[in-house]
């Protein structure tokens, strides 16, 4: 019997975090780094290092607000995790 | 687009391209351990290298001799500093 057929493209995008990555481009995102602080901002790109392009973004240390940037490039060794705000 | 090209011909939807459009613009810099840079970009890499001119180091210590735990500031001038990329933490072109 021959392999089942590859799942079709939206199957494939749910498997592949990169896919989730490139739905939720132009949304506004929570940012983590592994130091605890936070960006808030929207997401303008990522590319394969997880370097980050956001705009109009908040820096919230132990949740409260450091500063403002209106771009911002967040190098990608230091991302924990990317969050499509709800 | 030549200095975006020279550096490895971003393509503007990805997040290196903030960075080429600040070239010779003023940028602020925020590093591992506290510390901020702020100054003129000449240039810089795909790992986040930087040469900076005009340079203003902004270091944020916490002071001993104070009771509680007061954070101040340490400034440093340069006028012209090559910074390796891996301490690098955020970069924002400044308005």
């Amino acid at each position: 019997m021959s392999a089942p057929a590859p799942a079709p493209n939206g199957a494939a995008d749910a498997r592949d975090p990169s896919g989730f990555l490139s739905e939720i481009i132009g949304a506004p995102v929570t940012v983590k780094l592994n130091s605890g602080v936070v960006y808030k901002g929207e997401l303008q790109s990522v590319d394969g290092y997880m370097n980050i392009a956001l705009e109009q973004t908040k820096e919230l240390v132990d949740g409260k607000l450091r500063r403002n940037y209106g771009d911002a490039f967040v190098r990608g060794n230091n991302v924990m995790y990317i969050s499509a705000d709800s | 687009m030549a200095d975006a090209e020279e550096a490895g011909a971003t393509a503007s939807n990805e997040p290196m391209f903030l960075i080429s459009l600040a070239l010779n613009e003023i940028v602020f810099v925020r590093l591992r351990g506290d510390r901020e840079l702020k100054g003129r970009l000449h240039a810089y890499d795909s790992h986040c290298n930087l040469v900076l001119g005009d340079v203003e180091e902004t270091v944020y210590v916490v002071d001993d001799e104070e009771q509680g735990d007061e954070v101040k500031t340490v400034k440093k001038q340069s006028e012209m500093l090559f910074l390796r990329g891996d301490s690098v933490v955020l970069i924002s072109p400044q308005q």
